[in-house]
């Protein structure tokens, strides 16, 4: 059985993260968001941190936190449409963003988090995805040559947690977490419930717990 | 009725019974409002929903429980969550038949253009290059010009969301089939023509033999 794990607030967690690091979160359009995590990197004034995310939320939602407290330096999200703010710090020259699209994304993410050297996909072939990119043919079919997107942390949200770390997930709040699972260097998880150990069935588990480094304390 | 209802309501026509169809925000989320609650068809967010459902009523919502914009929905019975490699597993892989995208342009030879303006406006692409690019089969559904400015074009302007062109594009003017010989008028709208339908499109395109008047009843 894996080990229990202690559970560490999310300002302790945040002090694991230093000034610069990569970060990737989940959410989409901050739904599935570590939301306590979200508030205390704010509130422990990050800066220029990379964030790796689906969009930058909405103001006020999520990630978009993040952005309004000016902590990223960097963005690599599919969207930004719904953030006004990511646009005038991007137009601005403060934040740099990188547009990917949404299936390439996430598959990038898994590729690094699964050990496979590259992402071999139709989806932004002839478009400025392209520019600068490798292109393979297979089969008489082109693809463009994707790498893999790993980042220093994974900070994922989820349904519940057992005390070893073993992860559910609810509903459209699973979107990238369990991706990013794979993915970040340190994992740290946020989970709404925390359950004794035999409570989440094992087919439940999308997340086994030997992928998660930190638990963060439940809500009050 | 309004223009986007129009639109809405002619590309509800084109959705199979029992089939997995993905629509886009906006306009295009308009398209499940015109479709037979009998008919199996499953709408697929890209979020994370298999079975996408109506906003649920007041004092319900599920915070874990949205579609593609973020807004409160239901799941209808047989629905299936599934995590975004999944999802786009199933966009890029041809597992969707259907998805209804809107266009800021679509060229002549019928790919779309609707993820950004340079300059002017960068939402992102979120899931419309996958979409575009993966669905079975891909309907476009915009209105005809944006201030009296044609957005089917002989050339887009702004970047391209996919080279693979669409299937349809459904205006309220009209209903075109891009083919590798360029685009073909297939419908005209009840209070419009050949001539008018000329005037308002940026680019060539030649009449279907069989063209007819574009119906406006839901299926």
């Amino acid at each position: 059985m894996p080990a229990m794990k202690r559970s560490i607030t999310p300002a302790k967690a945040a002090s694991l993260i230093p000034d610069g690091a990569s970060i990737m979160v989940g959410g989409f359009m901050g739904v599935g968001s570590p939301n306590r995590l979200i508030d205390a990197l704010v509130a422990a004034g990050k800066t220029g941190l990379t964030l790796i995310a689906n969009d930058t939320a909405m103001p006020g939602k999520g990630v978009a936190k993040l952005v309004t407290a000016r902590c990223l330096s960097k963005a690599i999200v599919s969207h930004i449409g719904l953030n006004p703010e990511t646009q005038a710090q991007m137009n601005a020259g403060e934040l740099e963003v990188e547009l990917v699209p949404q299936g390439t994304l996430v598959e990038c993410i898994r590729a690094a988090g699964v050990g496979l050297g590259a992402v071999v996909t139709p989806t932004g072939l002839g478009t400025p995805v392209q520019e600068g990119k490798q292109t393979l043919e297979v089969d008489g079919v082109s693809y463009l040559v994707e790498k893999p997107i790993r980042a220093d942390f994974a900070l994922i949200a989820a349904r519940q947690s057992d005390y070893a770390g073993n992860l559910e997930y609810a509903l459209t709040a699973q979107n990238f977490n369990p991706i990013m699972a794979l993915a970040g260097g340190t994992v740290i998880a946020e989970p709404e419930h925390i359950v004794p150990v035999g409570m989440i069935p094992p087919d439940a588990v999308r997340t086994p717990a030997s992928l998660v480094d930190h638990l963060i304390e439940r809500a009050l | 009725m309004d223009l986007k209802e129009r639109i809405a309501r002619r590309v509800a026509q084109e959705v199979q019974p029992a089939t997995l169809v993905n629509l886009g925000i906006g306009l295009p989320s308009l398209v499940a409002n015109y479709v037979p609650a009998n008919a199996g068809v499953f709408f697929q967010s890209e979020n994370g929903v298999i079975g996408l459902g109506a906003r649920p009523p007041e004092g319900m919502e599920d915070p874990d429980l949205t579609d593609a914009g973020g807004g409160f929905v239901t799941a209808v019975p047989g629905a299936a969550a599934i995590d975004s490699a999944m999802s786009f597993g199933l966009i890029r892989g041809g597992h969707i038949d259907m998805t209804v995208l809107g266009g800021l342009e679509v060229d002549a030879q019928g790919r779309l253009a609707n993820w950004m303006i340079p300059g002017k406006l960068t939402p992102g692409m979120g899931g419309a290059m996958d979409l575009a690019t993966g669905a079975k089969k891909v309907v476009v559904a915009m209105t005809h010009c944006i201030k009296d400015r044609p957005k089917i074009v002989e050339s887009c302007a702004i970047p391209l969301t996919s080279a693979r062109p669409v299937d349809l594009i459904v205006t309220e003017m009209a209903v075109f089939q891009p083919t590798p010989d360029g685009l073909v008028l297939l419908e005209h709208a009840p209070d419009t023509d050949v001539a008018a339908i000329r005037a308002a499109t940026g680019a060539a395109f030649e009449v279907s033999s069989g063209l007819k008047e574009m119906s406006l009843d839901a299926p």
